[in-house]
């Protein structure tokens, strides 16, 4: 992934604003991808490695719904941005079914199997959705036609993209959501079910509504995530590409830091590496001779190593209690 | 005992590698038609799939094959043997070919290469490899299961990088550089005493570097598997097992836990590294993206679909993993054939075959693009990924498991349900 166009900022101060605000913003990126990652982990106790195929998928949806078949636009008036950001929920909706498909064929199945093999299994879905997307259909020169493009606005002297402020209001609005769904009942039982699975099944919860919620969830999560992430001053500018794929394995250190079965810790996590990521991008770029090009993008294994070493399960992960 | 192959009486005869008469038989004449395989023989030529797997074009693949084997058999130890979820073998895999190519390369202007010959590089690969598994135990034995998965595959992307930061062994770019060459010598400047990467005369038989490849390769091969097999027999091989099935109990029973894990990363790293430094000089220039997460997926694919656990189920994988693009290649190549034909079900092949544009076939032989109707090569990506799915979703154990029931079947027969 590309990094930004590097406007340089006045004086030390604005420089500083700049990358506060890169850095927040990558890190609602990562955050809301963990989010995705926690609610699949909480529910089937796996990582779901196909999230990036699944983000990939969305931004496809996108251009689909909105540039080629001009969805909301050809029955309704209004500026063009409602259109978009109806369009960005529809395509969210179509890879949920995608998820819930994946839940229903694939993951139910191995219910009390091995974790390993369900991790494997969204490994091998992985491959498959990613070679459909990128060799079946035509993928590669797509544009997402995001309303605001890669216009800055400023602060003082610092510019900050429109794309920056979008990710974070939707990783918080990502967030409030998820902390109002586990007050919900659906959300009570999903809680109940990531604590004890055979428990919440004597208690008369429907365990296998839980998975398909949780799926659901996580790929529209993925896919928004996906499409954020695809926005101009990150990556492939605008376009869909298999770069986007890619960018979820970025965001599993977030996750790992975070704890895998914690939503804050997923939030915390997300921002951890995200300024961490940004702020050793710009702050340590004159030892770039030393460390390599694009040093930055490793910046989030090393954090998370650092960070397994003192806690394990990482910041808020329950630790797991093991019984012989 | 005659006549009873399932009686032991003893721990000794339980564990014998080849118990009956008739497998070491059949072990003798599996490995007669592998080493007479290469050679264009009569005999040969009777066998259904050795048959044409002795020509040059596929003896190459059989090749690759080989040293993915040995890689494969390495995640054996780690994965099937002691438990242990690792994405980051093709990282092992990379530590190995930059060192041999450190130790065995040719040095120039911007590149660095000691230039010793390959009975230093190949075990300095694998050692360099094991030491650095070492290195990453402490942290990997702390975290367990999904979690110990991500830490690897971390390292993935670290090598990545790392490849970055030293062009100066990885090679320039995305390019790579020069790998030695598969070949003996005494010492560095010195004529080889045996080459394997050009034709020539070994007794009195012309053989093509292929086929010297193959040999070389497969002595190897069957060394490093004996060694593994037997390695699960020893105490060593117990106690992963033990950590395998619970962790926390084998520690009660007295297991070291963080020794024996330790021991499972050296070792599954000395075999990714000697994989590595093999495939590196079989290929002779490789880019470092070569060492990514989907090399990785295809060692644990190759280990699913054979069998978890079972060191004929790595062969089973191995072959299959490697071979299958090709077969499927083949398999296209032949139903456009009988497309063009006028065969009897020509028109069956025509529905699936896409010959050029616009005549809505599923599978693309005409054009290499991008596109709705797939080349061969990404049907066979798509296969690969959903075969990991359904043998994880039928057959758990692999093809292991079905020649596990085919055998079962047969030996029950004509009692068998």
């Amino acid at each position: 992934m590309s990094l930004l166009p590097v406007v340089l900022a006045a004086n030390a101060v604005d420089t500083f604003v700049q990358t506060f605000f890169r850095g927040a913003a990558l890190g609602s990126l990562y955050a809301l991808l963990a989010l995705s990652f926690v609610l699949v982990f909480k529910a089937s106790q796996t990582v779901n490695f196909a999230e990036g195929a699944m983000a990939l998928a969305g931004t496809w949806f996108l251009s689909m719904v909105f540039v080629d078949w001009d969805i909301p636009g050809r029955w309704l008036g209004g500026p063009t941005w409602i259109h978009w950001c109806l369009a960005v929920v529809l395509a969210a909706g179509m890879t949920a079914v995608i998820g819930l498909v994946v839940e229903r064929v694939a993951i139910r199945p191995l219910i009390g199997q091995p974790h390993f093999s369900m991790a494997m299994v969204t490994l091998g879905i992985e491959v498959v959705i990613t070679i459909v997307a990128v060799d079946a259909v035509h993928l590669t020169p797509r544009v997402l036609a995001v309303p605001w493009g890669a216009d800055t606005f400023k602060i003082g002297g610092a510019f900050v993209a429109w794309s920056y402020l979008a990710a974070m209001v939707m990783a918080g609005a990502a967030f409030l959501g998820t902390w109002r769904f586990f007050k919900t009942r659906a959300g009570v039982a999903m809680r109940a079910t990531a604590f004890d699975q055979e428990a919440a099944l004597a208690q008369g919860i429907n365990v296998g509504r839980v998975f398909a919620i949780a799926w659901g969830l996580g790929a529209a999560l993925a896919a928004l995530s996906g499409i954020f992430a695809s926005m101009a001053p990150w990556g492939p500018a605008g376009v869909v590409s298999r770069d986007g794929a890619f960018f979820v394995f970025r965001a599993l250190p977030a996750v790992v830091l975070g704890g895998l079965d914690s939503v804050v810790g997923a939030l915390v996590g997300g921002l951890i590496i995200g300024f961490a990521e940004v702020f050793a991008g710009q702050y340590l770029a004159d030892h770039a001779s030393l460390l390599g090009y694009g040093y930055q993008q490793v910046v989030p294994y090393v954090v998370m190593l650092i960070g397994l070493l003192i806690r394990p399960y990482g910041i808020f992960g329950t630790k797991e209690v093991r019984r012989v | 005992m005659r006549g009873r192959p399932n009686l032991y009486t003893s721990y000794e005869a339980e564990t014998q590698l080849f118990p009956t008469t008739t497998k070491k038989v059949l072990l003798g004449v599996g490995l007669l038609v592998l080493v007479l395989m290469p050679f264009d023989l009569w005999v040969v030529d009777q066998i259904p799939v050795v048959r044409f797997l002795g020509d040059s074009i596929w003896l190459r693949l059989v090749n690759k094959m080989l040293i993915f084997i040995i890689g494969a058999l390495g995640l054996h130890l780690l994965s099937g043997l002691a438990g242990q979820l690792s994405l980051g073998h093709s990282f092992f895999g990379g530590v190995g070919a930059c060192t041999a190519v450190l130790v065995g390369g040719k040095a120039s202007t911007n590149l660095w290469g000691w230039g010793m010959p390959m009975w230093v590089w190949l075990p300095a690969a694998g050692v360099v490899a094991a030491l650095i598994g070492v290195a990453i135990a402490p942290t990997a034995v702390r975290v367990r299961g999904l979690y110990l998965g991500i830490v690897t595959l971390g390292l993935v992307f670290i090598g990545l990088h790392l490849s970055r930061v030293f062009p100066e062994i990885a090679g320039p770019g995305d390019l790579g550089r020069k790998w030695p060459r598969l070949e003996l010598r005494f010492w560095k400047e010195e004529d080889p005493f045996l080459d394997f990467s050009r034709d020539g005369h070994w007794f009195w038989f012309d053989v093509s570097k292929h086929q010297k490849t193959y040999f070389f390769l497969l002595l190897l091969v069957i060394l490093m598997a004996w060694w593994a097999v037997n390695l699960g027999r020893t105490r060593t091989g117990r106690a992963l097992a033990a950590i395998r099935d619970r962790d926390i109990a084998a520690e009660i029973m007295g297991v070291p836990e963080f020794r024996y894990k330790t021991t499972a990363f050296a070792l599954s790293s000395f075999y990714a590294g000697i994989s590595g430094a093999l495939f590196a000089s079989f290929v002779g220039q490789v880019p470092p993206e070569q060492w990514s997460l989907r090399a990785s997926v295809t060692f644990l694919a190759a280990l699913l679909i054979g069998g978890m656990g079972r060191v004929s189920g790595v062969f089973m994988g191995s072959f299959f993993v490697v071979m299958s693009h090709r077969f499927v290649e083949e398999i296209v190549d032949w139903a456009k054939h009988q497309a063009e034909g006028e065969g009897l079900f020509s028109s069956v092949f025509d529905f699936f075959i896409s010959r050029g544009s616009g005549d809505g076939g599923l599978i693309s032989v005409a054009q290499t693009a991008l596109g709705y109707p797939l080349p061969a090569s990404a049907l066979d990506e798509i296969i690969y990924g959903a075969l990991i799915v359904i043998f994880l979703l039928f057959e758990p154990l692999g093809m292991y498991g079905i020649w596990i029931k085919v055998r079962n079947y047969w030996k029950g027969w004509p009692f068998s349900y």
